[in-house]
């Protein structure tokens, strides 16, 4: 059992190491521009040429997941350490505030989180207007609710937490102690659910462009490029197939390290 | 007829890694042998390899075990199911997690009943639980039974506890620490209880890391070191002329004589008049009123409950009274000990950087505090490289001592410690014990150290105050309070701890 988990662990950082060496170096793996239409050479199935085949337009499938790397694993990141931070200073402000202001915030968190989160995402692009920036935004926002309460409980139970307690017996002062002690500590609990959330975010993010409300054609995005081949499936598979495989090999590869993680950090607690 | 339990030749290994090595000893019916040692020596799995309950990556080999009359040498576990409970039983130390929480005590005792077929009938058997119940001496036993584990004391769980072990009539039965979490006056009862069943014709095995509870109870007893029986024989021979070194240094770790001399007259420096404090309405501290002297050691003794941790808290200065003063006559600066180390230390910094946070709220100018966290650990007798560590990377008696280190870095002219050895070996203990004493005469401290163990509370204190619900009632030098106790309390708490003399 510990084995197994070890080896599913290499083999998703190995499969993450790989995706951002393509967000952060797509020339290097690409084997055609992803923006160069052929007409002549539309719906090719995978070969030496064209790895992954290519789509309508005769753009190689290959190369536009590769460069769709960039987007989609920045949008992850971008949305989980916006919604972290964001979740981080309303939580803690929540667990140290009075109790009337502490309330009203947790019941409009509570509202907030008895949606999906990717329905939460949704209506907020539906208010917005879609583009790439306003999903960054909705995905964002959806995940922010989950990082307010966990920050929230963690600043109520290390601000009585003895060790903070010590420190104010010493003399250090209470505002000090809670940088010091109370806030590295939510910080630390947050960091692993961020791990996991980076995820859900990723495949909030593609969903959004699959339903045509992110970027636009022919901008190469996961879930935009998954949608693009849905109406040729029967003839060219490769089209949505492969950056299908992208994206689930992505959101994976990242739960399973957040997940590990999470319980390697569960396991120092007890 | 055949002793109750043989064992011979008992070893245990973890993955050839012996930890108890070659235990031999019988137990007659009537009898009570205790085994005695300190967390790692081995006998808590010596308990539970005679009910043949080792972890199943345990290596054990037995020469033999005849309990009760039955060769219990690589039973099957079928047989072994049949043998607990009938042949032989277990009183493990935390009864609130050895009773099922969501079961009445009723159930829990009546389970041997039904799992060996000894009562057939509901109301028979309702019956045999009310008799076991009352055996154990359970007040009221006919609304316990309906109670369910969380709705009782400690000292009532264990009863319980120790009644669904007699369930089944065991001819031994074996005590696993059974008075550890109990407060003193408790643990004196259930230990009373213990004796009596041993004196009705149950072989009983009581293990125990302390030598005053096996005093009190035992017939016999064995000192265990490192999984080997270094000393065996009757408790009184044991006790009066101990043979083994280590059995020495036990046998003075846990039964100190109270401090004998009268101290000299100091100073107060703090002056307590009617200190009340509540918590919703239920009052923790009453009318409390001491003076501390300047230099010397106040013990403040109680049980769970007593309210001393909220008058320490006082002290400190983290919890202020609601009536009543706490007047210092000059300024001092106060520093307390936590009870638990290991929670009062950030568990993400190391040791010295926890030292250093103490001394840059001291004032120690950052330059100087590297070498000054080099001397602190020094002082308190820790080896430099332990400074990198994290908390939970040392001991327990370490980490006391790192917790003593940081309370030392702000300088401290009064020192308030609250339990400081009460989770610690004994030998460990008396080590902190030491380590205090001469802080104390180096820095000239004051100390106020709380603790609901008398034995150290007397090692250590010139005077003393007994609390009981709140309230102060008996307070005076160590020696007045020891040799001439007051208050009824004072001599049930005397009598339950029993040092040497009372």
């Amino acid at each position: 059992m510990r084995r197994a988990q070890r080896v599913l662990l290499w083999v998703a950082i190995l499969a993450l190491a790989v995706i951002a060496f393509a967000a952060l170096w797509p020339g290097v793996l690409a084997t055609h521009d992803p923006l160069q239409t052929d007409v002549r050479s539309a719906l090719l199935p995978p070969s030496a040429e064209h790895l992954f085949g290519t789509d309508q337009s005769g753009r190689d499938v290959y190369s536009r997941v590769v460069y769709g790397a960039g987007r989609s694993l920045g949008i992850g990141l971008l949305a989980t350490g916006v919604a972290l931070a964001v979740g981080l200073v309303i939580g803690a402000l929540a667990g140290v505030a009075p109790r009337g202001v502490d309330t009203t915030v947790m019941r409009v968190n509570d509202v907030l989180m008895a949606f999906p989160e990717f329905l939460v995402a949704l209506v907020v692009v539906a208010v917005l207007g879609p583009g790439p920036v306003n999903i960054a935004v909705a995905v964002t926002l959806a995940a922010v609710p989950v990082y307010i309460r966990l920050a929230r409980v963690q600043t109520q139970t290390l601000r009585v937490a003895e060790h903070v307690e010590a420190a104010r017996i010493l003399g250090v002062p209470r505002a000090r102690a809670f940088t010091r002690h109370v806030v590295p500590g939510v910080l630390g609990a947050l960091s692993v659910l961020a791990t996991i959330g980076i995820g859900s975010s990723i495949l909030a993010a593609a969903g959004l462009s699959f339903l045509g409300l992110g970027p636009s054609e022919p901008t190469p995005e996961w879930g935009l490029m998954l949608a693009g081949g849905r109406n040729v499936l029967g003839q060219a598979w490769w089209i949505s197939l492969f950056p299908g495989i992208a994206i689930t090999l992505t959101v994976v590869s990242a739960t399973v390290v957040g997940r590990i993680l999470r319980s390697r950090a569960d396991g120092r607690a007890t | 007829m055949s002793a109750a339990l043989e064992v011979r030749g008992l070893r245990i290994a973890f993955d050839g890694k012996p930890v108890v090595r070659g235990v031999t000893f019988t137990v007659e019916r009537g009898e009570c042998v205790a085994i005695v040692g300190e967390s790692g020596a081995g006998k808590s799995l010596t308990a539970r390899a005679l009910l043949g309950l080792t972890p199943a990556d345990a290596d054990v080999t037995l020469d033999e075990l005849l309990v009760d009359g039955t060769d219990a040498v690589g039973l099957s576990e079928r047989a072994w199911r049949d043998l607990r409970g009938t042949g032989i039983a277990l009183v493990s130390q935390d009864a609130l997690v050895s009773l099922d929480p969501l079961r009445r005590i009723g159930a829990e005792v009546a389970e041997p009943l039904l799992l060996h077929r000894i009562v057939r009938g509901r109301a028979a058997r309702a019956g045999r639980v009310r008799e076991l119940l009352a055996r154990v001496w359970m007040p009221d036993p006919e609304r316990r039974s309906r109670q369910h584990p969380h709705e009782l004391s400690g000292g009532l769980r264990q009863r319980a506890l120790i009644a669904s072990a007699l369930a089944a009539a065991p001819a031994v039965l074996v005590a696993d620490e059974p008075t550890t979490a109990l407060d003193a006056t408790v643990q004196a009862r259930i230990l009373g209880l213990l004796r009596e069943i041993a004196d009705a014709g149950t072989a009983l095995v009581f293990i125990s890391h302390d030598f005053a509870a096996v005093r009190r109870i035992a017939d016999r007893v064995l000192v265990m070191k490192d999984g080997i029986v270094v000393e065996s024989g009757p408790v009184a021979e044991v006790l009066e002329s101990p043979r083994h070194e280590y059995t020495k240094q036990l046998i003075a770790a846990t039964i100190h004589e109270p401090r004998a001399s009268a101290p000299a007259e100091s100073a107060p420096v703090l002056i307590a008049g009617d200190v009340s404090r509540s918590f919703d309405a239920v009052p923790a501290v009453i009318d409390a009123s001491f003076t501390v002297k300047d230099g010397q050691t106040l013990g403040i003794v109680g049980e769970s409950g007593s309210g001393k941790t909220t008058l320490a808290r006082m002290i400190v200065g983290v919890d202020a009274p609601d009536s009543g003063t706490l007047r210092w006559t000059a300024e001092r600066r106060v520093q307390l000990v936590h009870q638990n180390p290991l929670g009062a230390f950030d568990p993400r910094w190391t040791i010295a950087r926890s030292l250093r946070e103490g001394l840059e709220a001291g004032g120690v100018p950052r330059p100087e505090r590297a070498a000054r966290v080099a001397e602190l650990l020094a002082e308190v007798g820790l080896a430099p490289e332990l400074a990198d560590r994290r908390p939970s990377a040392l001991s327990g008696g370490q980490r006391q001592r790192a917790a003593i280190a940081r309370a030392l870095a702000a300088d401290p002219q009064v020192l308030v410690l609250d339990e400081p050895v009460s989770a610690l070996d004994p030998s460990v203990r008396e080590r902190v014990l030491r380590l205090l004493a001469r802080l104390q005469r180096e820095r000239q401290l004051t100390m106020i150290l709380v603790s609901h163990d008398l034995d150290v509370v007397g090692a250590v204190a010139d005077e003393v105050l007994v609390m009981q619900d709140g309230r102060i009632v008996e307070q005076g030098t160590t020696a007045e309070v020891f040799t001439a106790p007051q208050h009824p309390f004072t001599r049930e708490l005397l009598e339950a701890s029993g040092p040497v003399g009372a």
